[in-house]
């Protein structure tokens, strides 16, 4: 039978300025051009473009331009073409729809009905060019109390293991497999030079990564890949992975094709093997069995690395967060639902979990009326998408933030969310040799430590304006935002209050 | 009481100005009311008539073991079922009206008694708390549930004599040249925007705690957010309160020096402690890292009274000005030097206080029993553990 699926994107070329040099050809992973044998431009199949704009950004002529594929819907705002395009390959192919990075659906975007404070006359805004401006952040767990010995200026109790963060900006956990070894050495590479972390994911930790290890995390997902003591004590922390943002109550599946020898190696499965991650971990069905896998991994580490369990952001996530904080957990790590993934099912990454900024301010408010907010780290993530979300998130609660695609749209990424047929062009989101050799590590890492230097900058700039001079008062200092356009009830889980009160 | 149609302290957050002043002397000499009016009064441009008030340590000595309250009253059903609360919880020794004198500038002032009690000796016990906690619980409790009553102060052989209008009519108001006192502080306000209410005046207290403040601190929700994990109430929404509650938590229930309290609130600069010896920088990080949301931002000069003397604190920027001087066993603090002056005009070592460098006068019998203590910080157990106090867990909702 016919095929009903429309191509998404039309491929412009400017004939006047293509010198058809046929490096789109050479560039495109898709398939899109084909060089013709005559001499001629290369021939173009639109139904193949995702729009990763690889060629259009390649183009020494600039002759080229990617453009939505000009049918007309039939102006239902109910049967839109995307809708009905999803029917007929569903009809097509039987099969789950599926997507990659973070829900492009028009849900509220929280950050966006925040707004930041700044000082005026009755106290003065601080200068980050003169005064110290101070964004050092640690995680970890902490007593209520510190026991020191004032005279003798010591500590009679040791605390728990912390992390150092010079800023409070992590990289969330992206594994080797869903993207390329030279993307997580760019992103091991930037956390060292920035003195903050950035986390190897559930595939293991590749062993050009060791070097690294100290501002890495180890990551123990439910399929538990590459884990073995040796993983756990190489690692700064380990995070205990109960879900993701883009995918919460699923597992993952990564296909035997993308298990190359190194992939098999670093994960400890064997070459070509489809690496299925469980929807659950198969010996946490409760609370208490988190507990003891949280206790079992500080025994395996002998209580020297923090250890984290991230959750996807649910509807029950405060209630769920309070209980991790009893399981022994030293940061709690929330990941909102417009957080990337490298494959997800489209309908559960668009309609299943909640944002972030209601999850964090839930969980946060929680924690304190429960008394065991200040033991306890709290990371928020789940499309940070600059410094003024990072803002946002501290003020309503979080000690830091975790940020993925903004650091994969820096080292190239386009967001066309192809991720999962593991043909990127960019180099990030494959395991073609051809196109993770187009990734340099090195110059990926400098455009991501160019981005949170910004940040880090921007973010003094908007401590210092609100009369801040350490990210420790902004940290749950809600005051300092105010909401617009938001209802009463929205404002109250956000805690805030309404911009002109 | 005029402009009620306006938002009080409490229902609104109001960022003030402010002049403070203080004088003790560390031999525990009792001294009147006369030289700290004087030396507040200079400063009159420095607040704006809507709030003023004097603590004083040391004026009851006959009543110096029992809870001294100071009580303002907007009606008389508010002493009424005041009182009848205090009875319930509390022995009282002694109630009377706190004297005062009329005034032509102090207008409709509320009516200002002062109790001397000792908290129930069965209701203590069975209360499960402390003494300090049991008696801060009480104070919340009136403070916020019993209409047109504020407990100006609570602790033991002090008082606070505060109300609408500049400081110097204040204090000739509650006749503070009557009372001797080791140790005195003042504080003449400028607010930006309030009706004036006796309550809202500072200093402000809670047990032996009082503390005059100017500034605006930036901190002040993660400040606030912190403490009430612990059970405090802010609901004066000032920076005043929440310090007073920062002090309250890491002296008296942690069991840190007012020093050490005061170096945690306006901590080393991270760039500080990286040059620092690693054991002194592993010490102060450990601080920073447990202690980070007890951090106080924004400009501030403080001047905090207790049993043990007075301490005086600047933001770690000075961003305020706070001068010191001493002469003999009197040591004087004004936000200007001139206000010293007045009442001193020999003063030596005049000095401002460094920004984030705890400023600290004890009693000399407090320095003394200091040095023969323990320096390890004892946390207070404050709350009864579950099986001793009953059957319900606290604060805990879900199942």
């Amino acid at each position: 039978m016919m095929d009903c699926v429309l191509p998404r994107y039309k491929v412009l070329r400017d004939a006047d300025l293509c010198s058809g040099c046929g490096l789109c050809a050479r560039t495109c992973a898709n398939g899109v051009y084909r060089l013709a044998k005559d001499g001629g431009l290369p021939s173009i199949e639109p139904a193949r473009c995702v729009n990763c704009q690889r060629c259009v950004v390649t183009c020494p002529a600039r002759a080229l331009a990617i453009v939505r594929w000009p049918q007309a819907g039939t102006g239902s705002a109910n049967w839109t073409l995307e809708a009905m395009q999803d029917i007929a390959k569903q009809a097509q192919t039987g099969g789950v729809l599926l997507a990659s990075m973070g829900t492009p659906s028009p849900y509220p975007i929280y950050w966006d009905h925040l707004l930041l404070n700044a000082s005026q006359v009755t106290n003065p805004s601080i200068d980050p060019l003169r005064e110290p401006m101070e964004t050092r952040v640690f995680l970890g767990s902490s007593p209520e109390a510190l026991k020191v010995n004032e005279r003798q200026q010591q500590v009679v109790e040791p605390l728990p293991p912390q992390l150092k963060l010079d800023m409070p900006i992590m990289f969330s956990a992206m594994s080797f497999g869903s993207i390329s070894l030279n993307a997580q050495k760019a992103l091991a590479l930037a956390a060292r030079e920035l003195g903050t972390f950035f986390n190897v994911g559930e595939g293991g930790m590749h062993r050009d990564l060791e070097p690294f290890a100290d501002c890495a995390f180890a990551q123990v997902a439910s399929g538990r890949f590459g884990v073995d003591p040796h993983y756990l004590n190489t690692a700064a922390a380990i995070e205990v992975k109960i879900g993701q943002g883009a995918k919460p109550g699923i597992g993952g599946h990564l296909p035997g094709e993308k298990t190359s020898a190194e992939v098999s190696r670093t994960r400890m499965i064997p070459e070509g093997s489809d690496a299925i991650s469980p929807a659950p971990h198969h010996d946490i069905y409760s609370i208490e069995d988190l507990r003891q896998l949280v206790f079992s991994i500080k025994e395996a580490t002998g209580y020297r690395k923090p250890v984290a369990v991230k959750i996807a952001a649910v509807h029950n996530a405060a209630a769920i967060a309070s209980g991790m904080a009893r399981t022994g957990a030293d940061i709690i790590v929330v990941d909102g639902f417009r957080g990337g993934t490298g494959a997800a099912p489209k309908r559960i990454r668009d309609a299943v979990g909640i944002p972030v900024e209601l999850a964090l301010a839930a969980i946060d408010q929680r924690l304190r009326d429960e008394g065991i907010r200040s033991t306890v780290s709290l990371v928020a993530s789940g499309s940070v998408r600059n410094s003024a979300d990072v803002v946002r998130a501290i003020a309503l609660g979080a000690d830091a933030v975790s940020i993925g695609s903004a650091a994969l749209i820096a080292m190239g990424c386009h967001q066309c969310g192809d991720c999962s047929s593991g043909r990127c062009n960019w180099g990030i989101a494959t395991q073609r040799p051809a196109l993770t050799e187009r990734l340099d590590p090195q110059a990926a890492a400098e455009r991501v430590v160019n981005l949170l230097r910004a940040w880090t900058c921007e973010l003094q700039e908007m401590m210092g304006g609100m009369g801040i001079n350490a990210v420790d008062s902004l940290r749950g200092n809600r005051l300092m935002l105010r909401g617009v356009g938001l209802n009463e009830k929205e404002l109250e889980i956000l805690g805030v209050k309404h911009a002109g009160e | 009481m005029a402009g009620r149609h306006l938002h009080r302290e409490g229902t609104i957050r109001i960022p003030s100005g402010c002049a403070i002043a203080a004088m003790m002397d560390r031999t525990g000499g009792r001294h009147d009311g006369t030289d700290i009016l004087r030396s507040i009064a200079l400063m009159r441009d420095r607040s704006n008539g809507l709030g003023g008030g004097f603590a004083a340590y040391g004026i009851y000595p006959d009543y110096a073991e029992l809870y001294a309250f100071h009580v303002m009253y907007e009606s008389r059903e508010a002493r009424a079922a005041t009182e009848a609360y205090l009875e319930h919880y509390y022995l009282s020794e002694k109630q009377e009206r706190v004297p005062t004198e009329d005034h032509p500038a102090i207008k409709n002032p509320p009516d200002v008694w002062r109790y001397f009690m000792a908290p129930h000796p069965m209701r203590l016990p069975a209360s499960g708390l402390t003494e300090a906690e049991y008696t801060m619980r009480h104070v919340f409790h009136i403070n916020s549930s019993i209409d047109g009553a504020f407990v100006a102060s609570s602790g033991k052989d002090m008082g606070v004599f505060k109300g609408v209008g500049y400081p110097e009519d204040i204090g000739e108001f509650y006749r503070i040249g009557d009372y001797g006192a080791w140790a005195w502080t003042a504080h003449g306000r400028f607010p930006t925007n309030t009706p004036g209410w006796w309550g809202g005046a500072h200093p402000f207290t809670l047990l032996n705690w009082s503390i005059v403040h100017n500034g605006e601190i930036s901190s002040y929700d993660a400040n606030r957010r912190y403490v009430e994990q612990f059970g405090y109430d802010c609901e004066l929404q000032t920076d005043t309160e929440v310090i007073t509650y920062l002090f309250d938590l890491l002296a008296r229930r942690h069991g840190l020096s007012q020093e050490m309290a005061a170096h945690i609130m306006t901590a080393p600069s991270w760039q500080a402690i990286d040059a620092m010896a690693p054991d002194q920088a592993a010490f102060e990080t450990a601080l920073r890292t447990v202690y980070s949301s007890a951090l106080v931002n924004g400009p501030f000069s403080i001047i905090l009274g207790s049993e043990e003397g007075l301490l005086a604190l600047n933001d770690r920027l000075k961003l305020r000005a706070l001068m010191a001087a001493e002469k003999g066993p009197m040591v004087y603090l004004a936000s200007e030097q001139a206000a010293i002056e007045v009442v001193c005009p020999d003063a030596e070592h005049m000095r401002s206080i460094e920004g984030g460098v705890p400023f600290v006068v004890q009693l000399d019998e407090v320095a003394r029993r200091r040095q023969r203590e323990a320096a390890e910080s004892c946390a207070v157990r404050e709350q009864p553990r579950d099986h001793e106090v009953g059957v319900r867990p606290c604060r805990r909702k879900e199942a």
